[in-house]
């Protein structure tokens, strides 16, 4: 039984998103069998240090914890084997329904509990809605038929007495229905929050943009806090490839001057992986504004894996919004941008111009510019000729359009005409592809 | 149970109350989390990774465990581009160089008296592992804990400065207490020592790494604690004072600045109050002792407003 306890409880933290490897499994179990289950303070401060790994995991581990041994008042599961089977046997919960009404106390009572979700599989729990299931499979898994028989027989006197002792009985088992429902709330608060949650996440960052409503966009930000780390992680990794086979002399000269020469310690010629830099230039104006904020917010939060970033937004014209950087308040910072900037009618030759003439000089053979817009300008020229001087003086130049390809070209859509200068145009609807194109641009630095 | 060995030096750490006092004895005070850690740690024959904010006594307490267990610390201070060569093991190139020049002419003797080339060179091939020997053999901080005949402390500090290529050579020396040299074999601890790595968080560690520690964080100390550390450091401040000026430094940390005092640093202002011979906070003490505490010109600007609240509201602490 101890072992199950231990186990349930590592299964709740996964699916609260804490990581759990098997070999902490086994350390965990290690663990506890080295303190035992009667101090709760050295238990909680054991099992965060074995299986909690940073301070968020840790916050979770500890939301758990109380969760999970909150019922049992941490009934030591003797801490040698021999007589842990012993005692289990003689502490049997008992399961008859009717004994339990009548004569269990609260100590029996959570017990049976315990054991009855342990039949019904509580652990399986994932959605709030199968509270009421699980309960019902735990009233299921008591031995209810004594309890049946009883009332019937009872009521079946006919008499006052009779009657009273079947209300009380009726009493009883609805009892029984209630503490089985709150268990069954509790279990789900324990191991099923965190996949509920999982799903919801699952399904936002497919979610297509222009959809996300108010309440979606709360819950976006730690989305996106993860996914730029997963980034990260992934492309912050080290800026040297050795070039193996070809000697650097100079530096294989100097590292053995010690040795007189000769040269025993070789050093081999290293190229410098380029540091990704990236310009985007944004229009903020009306429906793209949306998208904008998600692009920008998951570009901020790279600043690991992607030192030099520069943003621009526009409307009517050109402004930088370097800003965002510096401040912790996301939204309120890019809310007033999008005032500021988004007032005036979509004109993407004006802000080509303003890019021109205050920042030509940050485009060189490192920059990967992505413009994020879906190219109406109101018929207002275009100048392709400007977009396609800075494509050439950049290494890429990446094209996000929140319009379906369908729209492309229809009515004032200037995309056709941007479209030969780019390295690559693409759609992008969900959180998810804008994670890809980043993906994408940061794999063409390594 | 195998994991609690009869290693000598190691006796100490029966408890973790026995812990927790016996880094109080050297100076270190501990709460019961990070106690009950190192009590795991050496139990589980597991390193701890203490990861938390600058200045809260992560390598203390590495070195505290040393003076507490009187067993020696090897550290190793990790920097971006640490190799193998440094914190491993190095041949000595020089010294290797220079006994097959002294020896040249025992070599000739030797091989002399051969006639082909073959046996000459089968003889020779018998003596290459004299020069790929431990005699060659410059032990750095790593393979030194893992030779350590009683026990120590290894400490690896910082490791989040070091690249990531590098956590994959920490992980034998974590999980097996054991460095392989390719020429020589596997030298395995027969001590294991006590290792303690410590983060700044930097970067994000590996999760290979975070799987083999144990792991702990250490905040900023409560109240309580913090005064705890300031009077066993300096023990002749007056309670009052150091009510007051815990209490200011506890305000001064929620306030939004770029680097928070750490608890040296309170201390040093603690040292430097009393030799101020201040009895209690006032706004000009703080503002004229301000310095000790905050390191940026930005931070001291920022807090300016705050000082006088603060330090009214110490002051009646």
């Amino acid at each position: 039984m101890a072992e199950q306890v231990l186990t349930d409880f590592i299964r709740a933290l996964r699916s609260a998103d804490v990581r759990v490897s098997t070999s902490e499994s086994i350390d965990a179990a290690r663990a506890v069998k080295l303190i035992g289950y009667g101090d709760r303070v050295l238990l909680v401060d054991t099992l965060r240090c074995v299986l909690a790994k940073s301070p968020a995991e840790k916050h979770t581990h500890d939301r758990l914890f109380d969760l999970y041994f909150s019922r049992e008042a941490l009934e030591p599961p003797a801490s040698e084997e021999s007589d842990q089977s012993e005692q289990e046997d003689s502490a049997a919960p008992i399961m008859d329904a009717l004994d339990l009404i009548e004569n269990a106390d609260e100590t029996q009572m959570a017990m049976a509990m315990e054991a009855a979700a342990r039949q019904a599989g509580i652990a399986d729990i994932r959605f709030s809605t199968q509270t009421s299931y699980f309960a019902q499979q735990m009233v299921e898994a008591l031995d209810t038929g004594a309890l049946e028989g009883e009332i019937k027989a009872a009521f079946g006197a006919r008499t006052e007495e009779g009657t009273a002792r079947a209300e009380a009985l009726i009493e009883g088992r609805k009892d029984l229905f209630i503490r089985a429902r709150a268990y069954a709330k509790q279990a789900f608060e324990t191991f099923g929050k965190g996949e509920t949650e999982k799903f919801r996440e699952e399904v936002l960052t497919e979610k297509a943009i222009s959809q996300l409503d108010h309440y979606d966009l709360a819950r976006m930000k730690p989305l996106i806090a993860k996914m730029a780390k997963r980034l990260a992680v992934k492309h912050s990794r080290k800026r040297h490839k050795k070039n193996r086979g070809q000697l650097d002399v100079r530096k294989t000269m100097r590292a053995n001057a010690g040795f007189d020469g000769v040269p025993f310690d070789l050093t081999w010629k290293q190229t410098k992986r380029d540091r990704p830099k990236i310009i985007a230039i944004c229009d903020v104006s009306g429906s793209v504004s949306k998208t904008v904020r998600f692009f920008l917010m998951l570009l901020y939060s790279l600043y690991e894996a992607v030192p030099d970033l520069s943003a621009y937004a526009f409307s009517g014209n050109l402004k930088d919004v370097g800003e965002i950087l510096d401040a912790d308040a996301f939204d309120p910072v890019m809310d007033k941008i999008i005032r500021r900037v988004g007032q005036s009618s979509t004109d993407y030759g004006q802000s080509l111009i303003d890019f021109q003439t205050d920042h030509w000089d940050q485009i060189d053979r490192r920059t990967t510019l992505i413009m994020l817009g879906d190219g109406r300008s109101n018929n207002a020229d275009p100048r392709v000729d400007i977009f396609s001087a800075a494509a050439a003086r950049a290494k890429r130049t990446i094209w996000l359009c929140p319009e379906p390809p369908s729209l492309w070209g229809t009515g004032d859509s200037e995309i056709p005409r941007y479209r030969p200068h780019c390295s690559s145009l693409k759609y992008v609807t969900t959180v998810k592809d804008l994670e890809r194109v980043i993906d994408e641009v940061l794999a063409s630095y390594n | 149970m195998a994991e609690i060995h009869d290693q000598t030096g190691y006796d100490a750490l029966s408890s973790v109350e026995a812990i927790t006092e016996g880094l109080g004895s050297v100076g270190y005070i501990s709460t019961r989390e990070i106690s009950t850690s190192l009590y795991l740690a050496h139990h589980l024959r597991k390193p701890v990774l203490i990861e938390g904010p600058a200045g809260v006594g992560k390598t203390d307490l590495a070195a505290s465990m040393a003076r507490f267990l009187e067993a020696p610390l090897t550290r190793l201070q990790c920097y971006e581009g640490l190799d193998e060569g440094k914190a491993l093991y190095e041949w000595k190139y020089g010294k290797q160089l220079l006994y097959t020049q002294l020896l040249k002419e025992k070599l000739g003797e030797v091989i002399g008296g051969d006639q082909g080339l073959d046996s000459a060179f089968e003889k020779l091939t018998s003596f290459e592992d004299l020069f790929f020997s431990e005699t060659f053999l410059e032990p750095r901080p790593l393979l030194k804990a893992m030779k350590q005949a009683a026990a120590s402390v290894l400490l690896v500090d910082e490791i989040d400065k070091a690249d990531e290529e590098f956590e994959a050579y920490l992980l034998e020396v974590l999980s097996d207490y054991q460095v392989t040299v390719p020429e020589i074999g596997t030298i395995k601890a027969e001590v294991p020592p006590l290792v303690i790595l410590t983060s700044n968080n930097v970067r994000e560690l590996g999760d290979a790494l975070k799987r083999r520690c144990l792991h702990l964080y250490i905040d900023f100390p409560d109240a309580a604690r913090e005064r705890a550390i300031v009077r066993a450091r300096v023990s002749d401040v007056s309670d009052d004072l150091l009510r007051q000026l815990v209490s200011f430094v506890q305000g001064l940390r929620d306030l939004d600045i770029r680097k928070r005092p750490s608890i040296s640093e309170t201390v040093d202002w603690a040292r430097t109050l009393l030799l101020m011979h201040a009895n209690e906070l006032d706004e000009t003490l703080v503002r004229s002792t301000l310095n000790v505490l905050l390191k940026h010109e930005s931070d001291i600007a920022a807090v300016d407003l705050d000082i006088r609240k603060l330090a009214k509201e110490s002051a009646a602490a």
